[in-house]
């Protein structure tokens, strides 16, 4: 047994962890714009603590070894922190890397026996390798959580249902309507009729990109669920081309009352209501 | 640009882009850039949307009873004429009665029942082929001014 990379550790941390600094601010230029000096030392100084602890002659050579459970986590946390705050994956990985490199060059001081140096910063590139890999598989899942949280917020905000006037309630549809959202509209539809004791609904589709025929199943489900309310439902916002397209897939909507514009149909709602709307009389003297 | 030329009655393929659609999610993506290819070959507004209707049609079919496949997406020209060309290809159970599977409001499942014979309503030209046991092959092609 020659060199005890241990011992070099332990004895040179402190330089370490300078070199480190240095090769980190190197690569990237410090981005003070996402993170101060002060955290990225002491971030650095975390893990390499952690590193030296847990590093011994034995492991060296065994990257999955559950001794560097720790040094794993502290990664984990370095780079999902980072993905939070935006940087870019290459930054993140490259500052992995640049620790692996005062690695090497420490050894290189220390280590006089070529062969021996080989050696051993061949099997610290293997480990440090295995850390930097662990950095991106937590750098990709941070970001995926960010994506999911905006996949939950969108279908959130998409069925909203307004009323319009008092008995008449508005569902703009946006988007795709497949099974999983017809039964969101369905759901907070007619539970909203009940609630609002309204008599007619709108169900607008003006931002419903593509009408086929799994779509208007969606829609005509929707309007029987109303009608079984006891609410009448007319169906807005069909532009012509979706109205050609209906005709030639043979969909019947003739059961339902259709209109081209929100408008028309809540025209046709205060009809059914028995409401007017009419400009006041002009008053020619004060 | 790669040009194949493929001689089948004097149509010729110029652009050809694979896309696999396994599942559910896949379906929009698909339509959108279906979409765009239509409206690269200046496809007018109702023929856009009776192509990407019927792709849409075509694609759900191969998911829910196919299990998913691959459709390629070509730009085709005969003669003065261009559009575009999907064909859809899955290794699914395959249709046993494809005159039955035509018919309107025949479905096998809860469906309304017009997928493909609506779909041979919206474009020029529709092709299928059906093997039990190994898949099944739906070409449609819609022109531009078609």
């Amino acid at each position: 047994m020659g060199v005890e990379i241990t011992k070099i550790l332990k004895k040179s941390q402190a330089a370490l962890l300078e070199r480190w600094m240095k090769n980190q601010l190197a690569d990237m230029g410090l981005r003070e714009d996402l993170m101060s000096n002060e955290d990225l030392r002491a971030e650095s100084e975390e893990l390499i603590n952690a590193l030296v602890k847990s590093l011994n002659e034995k492991n060296l050579s065994e990257p999955g070894s559950s001794d560097f459970d720790h040094v794993i986590e502290i990664l984990g946390g370095i780079s999902i922190s980072r993905a939070r705050q935006g940087f870019s994956p290459r930054e993140t990985g490259l500052s992995i890397i640049s620790l692996k490199e005062a690695l090497i060059e420490l050894l290189q001081e220390s280590v006089t026996d070529p062969k021996e140096l080989v050696d051993i910063s061949l099997k610290l590139h293997r480990l440090m390798d295995s850390f930097v890999i662990t950095t991106f598989e937590t750098f990709i899942k941070g970001r995926e959580e960010v994506i999911l949280r905006q996949t939950d917020e969108i279908s959130e905000i998409s069925t909203p249902v307004i009323r319009v006037w008092e008995g008449i309630l508005a569902l703009p549809i946006i988007g795709t309507l497949d099974s999983a959202r017809t039964q969101v509209v369905m759901e907070s539809l007619l539970t909203e009729i009940v609630e609002s004791g309204s008599s007619v609904a709108i169900l607008d589709i003006s931002g419903v990109p593509t009408v086929d025929s799994l779509v208007a199943q969606h829609l005509l489900k929707t309007v029987s669920a109303t009608r079984l309310m006891g609410a009448e439902c007319i169906i807005s916002g069909i532009r012509p081309e979706i109205a050609q397209t209906i005709v030639h897939l043979g969909i019947d909507l003739s059961e339902i009352v259709t209109k081209a514009t929100l408008a028309s149909a809540l025209l046709y709602a205060f009809k059914t209501l028995r409401l007017e709307v009419r400009k006041p009389a002009v008053k020619t003297s004060f | 640009m790669k040009r194949i030329l493929k001689m089948i009655a004097t149509i010729i393929s110029l652009n050809k882009d694979p896309m696999p659609v396994a599942r559910e999610q896949d379906v929009v993506p698909f339509r959108n850039r279906v979409k765009e290819y239509a409206v690269k070959i200046k496809m007018g507004l109702v023929n856009q949307t009776k192509l990407i209707t019927a792709a849409s049609e075509l694609v759900r079919n191969m998911l829910r009873y196919g299990g998913g496949g691959e459709v390629l997406i070509e730009v085709v020209s005969r003669g003065r004429d261009s559009g575009i060309r999907l064909t859809f290809k899955d290794d699914g159970p395959g249709i046993p009665d494809i005159s039955l599977a035509l018919k309107d409001g025949y479905s096998t499942g809860k469906s309304l029942g017009l997928g493909l014979p609506g779909t041979k309503r919206l474009v020029n030209e529709f092709d299928i082929k059906s093997e039990v046991g190994k898949g099944t092959k739906v070409t449609i092609i819609k022109w531009a001014n078609g």
